[in-house]
């Protein structure tokens, strides 16, 4: 299918995408059993019903400043500008509650289960930020929480889990299929699967069938709004450049979204170029993959030549995934986003250097978002850029152990 | 007769042999890639549709049994590909009425066109594809209709009335009745709600209706007895095949048992 580029970023931000069979141009739909088409149909006449409605409105509000502790600081990075030679702020989301941008998706869908009569809640994760606010979120709201995670990341996040559990939550292993997030997700899509109608889906990323891409972008736009106020308040202008990192792109849509309409504003996605580009060795959906059919929903993939889905690499596990968000990949398709990667090492070289610079850990999945930064400081001497640090790091300390602390020693 | 015809006669010869006819499940390769063609042929003697699973990374409507199945053939190599070379190289062809079940994503990467044209020459007679939706089928529906192929359609006891009425017109083969909201491969109880929804289904399909998910035995092949044209027998056939025992005399006893 082909886009026109201007028609469709009209469309984007007048808010006529995704359109009736939630599409964003020929990305995303609903692709799942029919067993889950009632329970999507349910929660799309939910969403309708009462995402906008002021009173929903007003007790996310409520809790989001209460709760969650928003809105979050816009930092202005004064020794690490002046070492990479451009103006450098930071959307401060690892100062949420739970310490990332999770928060805010997984509390909103709280209150929407809630309101659609869940009995219980599921959830997936990777990085285990996803599972942590879930689980918070839930225990807020007296909601029973499950939580599934590969068993590869429950041991490089191993920190997180104790946090879940002691949330409430019950941690369910998934030792099946690539063990990251992956298989977390058809797990946890097996679970709803079972219960589709007493079970809410809590899906941590703008991922999946529609409504999912949607919602999740919705509730986490409150990023890029806040961001973009602040930041005329402290500049008197806005940014030359918005950058994000980008796993199934959750952060990113939300901090992107408020500044698709400013033609003058450069926005960038910076996905995990682990290892390199070899199939496999990184998971850069849109810089590598293919379009193709995953967890629901048409988007580009990571894939072989037979469509199987690829293992993917990363040294951070919440960007360790072989899809990414619709909406993404038609932002790369009609040119408004540029997506780049960053490697794993220039990923712990951002750590490292927000640590020294500024005396904040970002987590590993942000830095990445760092590592742009800096490359695209020292393309722009002196221009301005906005950075979304979504998390703060200290989930990573075991991969941190081995890695910058190893070197060390 | 068309290939989608094809399916319903078969159906239609074991009903009137007073019996429901089996739609036997296995995935394509497992356990061994070596073994298909056999495995496919002593089958073939027993069932009267086979539904051959083209091996998948993300399996998500699948139970653990499909899953590792799914695993050990990827693991051997085994692809969309290789399944429908093998399937046109098989001389002679096997007569029993052939359906490759398939994630979406394995199709879309062969091409829907290609794979209807390499379907048509593989003797296959339709396709089902348990992450296409109906709404979202129309263009693998037109590919596979102008060759005269089966798009098998899925409904669920919670699939509302008008989609339910909307699903079976469009049906080609049978419809798949999914007899309980999971994955593939647990132990299904027979309550009067599920057989009531079989009977809705019966009314409004103009082809015959297969029950499947979690059928494993002869006492819950006797319950359904009435309300279905036809039973599908996956994870339960996949273990057989697992555990080295034939398949063709299993899927016999089966039917012996049932009494039928």
């Amino acid at each position: 299918m082909s886009v026109n580029a201007p028609d469709v970023l009209a469309d984007l931000t007048a808010g006529r995408m995704p359109d009736a069979h939630g599409r964003f141009g020929p990305f995303g739909g609903r692709y799942v059993p029919e067993t889950l088409i009632p329970a999507l149909e349910r929660l799309d006449a939910g969403v309708r019903e009462h995402l906008h409605a002021p009173s929903f409105q007003r007790e996310f509000a409520g809790e989001l400043a209460s709760w969650v502790g928003r809105p979050t600081a816009l930092t202005f990075a004064r020794r690490l500008s002046a070492e990479w030679g451009a103006r450098i702020w930071l959307k401060r989301e690892d100062l949420a509650h739970t310490g990332a941008h999770k928060i805010n998706n997984a509390l909103g869908q709280g209150l929407l289960a809630r309101r659609l009569g869940a009995r219980r809640i599921v959830a997936e994760t990777g990085a285990g930020q996803h599972g942590v606010a879930s689980a918070a979120a839930c225990a807020r709201l007296g909601l029973p929480c499950t939580v599934y995670m590969g068993s590869i990341d429950m041991e490089r996040q191993a920190p997180n889990v104790g946090r879940m559990r002691l949330l409430g939550a019950t941690v369910v292993a998934v030792a099946s299929g690539d063990r990251t997030l992956r298989a977390a997700i058809d797990e946890a899509l097996r679970d709803w699967v079972s219960d589709p109608m007493g079970t809410y889906y809590l899906l941590g990323s703008a991922v999946g069938p529609h409504p999912y891409p949607y919602l999740v972008r919705e509730l986490q736009a409150v990023i890029g709004r806040e961001a973009r106020a602040q930041f005329q308040e402290a500049e008197g202008r806005l940014p030359d450049a918005v950058m994000a990192c980008v796993g199934g792109g959750s952060n990113a849509i939300g901090m992107f979204h408020a500044f698709l309409p400013d033609a003058g504003v450069e926005i960038i996605g910076v996905e995990a170029g682990g290892r390199g580009s070899a199939l496999g060795g990184n998971a850069a959906t849109l810089s590598f993959g293919r379009p193709g059919v995953l967890h629901g929903s048409y988007s580009m993939l990571l894939q072989d030549a037979d469509g199987q889905i690829q293992e993917t690499h990363s040294v951070s596990a919440g960007l360790d995934y072989p899809g990414v968000g619709p909406e993404h990949a038609l932002l790369a398709r009609i040119g408004r986003v540029r997506y780049e990667s960053a490697s794993d090492e220039e990923a712990l070289e951002g750590v490292s250097a927000l640590c020294r610079y500024e005396g904040i850990l970002p987590a590993l999945e942000s830095a990445h978002a760092l590592a742009g930064a800096r490359r695209w400081a020292h393309a722009h001497p002196g221009g301005t850029l906005l950075v979304c640090l979504s998390g703060r790091g200290d989930k990573d300390m075991p991969t941190l152990q081995q890695t910058l602390l190893a070197e060390r020693a | 007769m068309n290939a989608h015809e094809r399916i319903g006669a078969a159906i239609a010869a074991a009903n009137a042999r007073g019996e429901p006819a089996l739609v036997a499940y296995l995935t394509a390769g497992f356990p061994r890639r070596e073994r298909f063609e056999a495995d496919l042929r002593r089958i073939a003697a027993a069932a009267d549709v086979i539904e051959i699973g083209v091996p998948f990374t993300d399996p998500m409507a699948d139970g653990v049994t499909v899953q590792r199945s799914s695993r050990i053939a990827l693991e051997q190599g085994v692809s969309l590909r290789w399944i429908l070379q093998t399937l046109e190289a098989m001389s002679p062809p096997v007569t029993t009425p052939l359906l490759l079940m398939s994630y979406l994503n394995p199709l879309l990467a062969f091409g829907l066109e290609p794979l209807a044209r390499a379907a048509e020459h593989a003797a296959v007679a339709g396709l089902i594809v348990p992450d296409l939706p109906f709404d979202e089928g129309d263009a693998l529906h037109e590919a596979l209709s102008a060759r005269g192929l089966a798009l098998v359609q899925m409904v669920t006891p919670v699939t509302p009335a008008e989609r339910l009425k909307r699903i079976c017109e469009r049906s080609r083969g049978f419809i798949y009745a999914v007899t309980a909201t999971g994955t593939t491969g647990r132990n299904l109880s027979v309550p009067a709600e599920l057989t009531d929804y079989l009977d809705r289904v019966r009314r409004l399909a103009p082809v015959p209706v297969c029950a499947g998910f979690g059928i494993r035995g002869r006492e819950q092949l006797e319950r359904l007895r009435g309300h279905v044209d036809g039973v599908v027998i996956g994870s339960a056939l996949v273990e057989v095949l697992e555990q080295g025992g034939d398949p063709a005399q299993w899927l016999r006893t089966l039917r012996g048992r049932a009494g039928v």
